[in-house]
């Protein structure tokens, strides 16, 4: 047993732990609300809200260049949140955890810092199938403007990526690899760690999209050797506004900045601007600073109930859920059945996703239907959506319970 | 569930189920292609007109419920009609989705009027519109209309 289940409650109080999210006690057309589309965006513990409003009552002020009090209690806390996501990702300093608008932008900065300065035509970067359309596109304009070799490794039936596919797109012209960690369209758990290996066999530096795995899994990037890493607040129980993007010091500091403007320079003249060192080199402009605060507070938050505890609920709610919508005959699941995080994507008989998204939402069930910004991934199962319930730790069994007479609501009005 | 019903209406359900008028045509004078890119609600709509008058129409494509039944009801609606009624009842369909349709249009829109219930659910008013958005988008010649972007010359 390791050191950190000694220190864990033996059991947790689920239930009060659900009262932290005040969102959640309340009726959507006159039913309870069962909020299951948390991979599209989490719910904020009250926790969090507090920390938000002391920050915007007591001591809101802009960070880094003031000289008074506010602003440097501001900075202090922005600082403690930089460090909390490197405790959190277990990066090995803070000046490597950068924060952006989203993990859209990390992807991109990375495009362009990386891509833009170092790649050449003919050179090959390697994405996969089931990637965000987030990882697909920026490297699309990359192929545009420089000629680089778009290669896409396939997925299979089940979706999961297929290794020995993978393997053999990545050659001695593989310059970049950007990979998902966890996909959002099927919560698969992708072998990332194995993936990056391959990758480094040639030389080539690997972008992961943490998106869906950063609320669920506890991570080390230097384990994975990720050479960058991109995450998402607002999927982790803190605000829309800010994204992590981690990268290696080496390979920050070879990169150019994606960005220009105040607090990523050392001096600036009319005839030449010195960049700042990393990370600031990467935040141009008044970063998102609420944003940026509330989740130090998430990530505190997530910590105090503990990961592997984070992970081991939800696995144990969506198994809970599948056991439960495997008994009905029109249910498809889409993905994998293990291996993967707590995201339910299916269908109902030959019945559209979003017929059954607004009955789902009719029993105050809200799930996520469409293509989840992975078109391809779609066009790949041979369907245009799915419907997709993505459970967190602080749902519970009568969530899911919802969501499974709701689907019999489906059945029922379409005889499917 | 009552609320339910009251949008999935049994005719609803059945052209859903059994389409009319669906399939491409070969020979056509108006053509037109329909796409939601938030949904991925993606209809052709195919006209034979001649003298003014809508002698053919059929749909093919791929959609949800409401928008399936909406555009094989307006098939069977506007076949035989002139083009200037097609436009007439293009008109009144938008106005029930908007709630604006007076007693004339109601009673002019007659069975169509089964739709009036997805005018309560603002996020499914758009799949009920893009085959009537397409129809007119086929009539006026464009090659084809989005709910999304400068292709929506409805928008808002």
């Amino acid at each position: 047993m390791s050191a950190q289940s000694l220190e864990t409650p033996a059991k947790i109080d689920w239930d009060a732990i659900r009262r932290d999210f005040p969102i959640l006690d309340q009726e959507v057309h006159g039913k309870p609300l069962a909020y299951l589309d948390n991979a599209a965006s989490s719910q904020m513990p009250q926790q969090v809200i507090d920390r938000i409003v002391e920050y915007q009552t007591t001591f809101h002020s802009n960070i880094h260049r003031g000289v008074h009090a506010l602003s440097q209690k501001a900075t202090d806390a922005f600082e403690e949140t930089r460090s909390l996501v490197r405790q959190f990702l277990n990066a090995r300093e803070d000046a490597e955890c950068i924060f952006t608008r989203g993990a859209t932008e990390g992807i991109n900065a990375v495009m362009h810092g990386y891509g833009r300065k170092f790649l050449k035509a003919g050179d090959e970067v390697v994405i996969t199938h089931m990637e965000h359309h987030s990882n697909i596109v920026p490297w699309q304009m990359l192929r545009d403007e420089k000629g680089i070799v778009l290669k896409v490794v396939p997925m299979t039936d089940d979706g999961r990526l297929d290794l020995e596919a993978f393997q053999e797109a990545i050659t001695d012209k593989t310059k970049f690899v950007s990979c998902i960690h966890v996909s959002n369209a099927l919560g698969t758990i992708n072998p990332i760690k194995e993936i990056a290996a391959m990758a480094h066999a040639v030389g080539a530096p690997i972008l992961m999209d943490g998106c869906q795995a950063a609320p669920h899994l506890t991570l080390d990037v230097q384990d994975l050797d990720a050479d960058f890493y991109v995450a998402s607040a607002h999927k982790m129980c803190a605000s829309t506004g800010v994204g992590i993007f981690y990268g290696k010091r080496e390979m920050l500091e070879k990169m150019d900045p994606f960005l220009g403007g105040g607090d990523m320079i050392l001096s600036v003249s009319f005839d030449e601007t010195v960049y700042n060192v990393i990370p600031h080199k990467f935040e141009a402009g008044t970063p998102p600073i609420m944003p940026v605060i509330a989740l130090g507070a998430a990530i505190k938050y997530l910590t105090a109930i503990g990961r592997d505890n984070i992970a081991r609920r939800e696995d144990e709610l969506l198994a809970y859920a599948m056991e439960k919508l495997d008994t009905i005959d029109a249910f498809k699941l889409y993905g994998p059945r293990d291996t993967k995080t707590s995201v339910i994507s299916f269908g109902i008989g030959d019945v559209h996703p979003h017929d059954i998204g607004t009955i789902l939402d009719t029993a105050g069930v809200a799930v996520r239907a469409g293509h989840h910004c992975t078109q391809p991934l779609m066009k790949r199962l041979g369907i245009p959506a799915t419907a997709r319930a993505s459970i967190a730790f602080y749902n519970n069994t009568d969530d899911i319970d919802a969501l499974v007479g709701a689907i019999n609501d489906v059945t029922e009005i379409f005889g499917a | 569930m009552t609320d339910l019903r009251n949008l999935y209406q049994e005719v609803i359900l059945e052209h859903n189920k059994k389409p009319r008028n669906f399939g491409p045509l070969e020979e056509f004078t108006h053509e037109a292609h329909g796409y939601n890119p938030l949904c991925g609600d993606d209809y052709h709509i195919y006209m034979v007109v001649e003298d003014d008058v809508v002698k053919k129409v059929t749909f093919d494509g791929t959609g949800c419920a409401i928008s399936k039944a909406a555009a094989s009801m307006m098939t069977t609606k506007i076949k035989g009609k002139s083009v200037e009624e097609a436009e007439q009842y293009i008109a009144e369909f938008r106005a029930m989705m908007a709630d604006e349709l007076d007693d004339d249009g109601q009673e002019h829109l007659g069975h169509l009027k089964v739709f009036a219930g997805v005018a309560q659910l603002p996020n499914r008013i758009k799949c009920a519109v893009l085959p009537w958005h397409t129809l007119n988008a086929a009539i006026h010649g464009n090659d084809g209309t989005s709910t999304e972007g400068e292709a929506d010359e409805w928008d808002g």
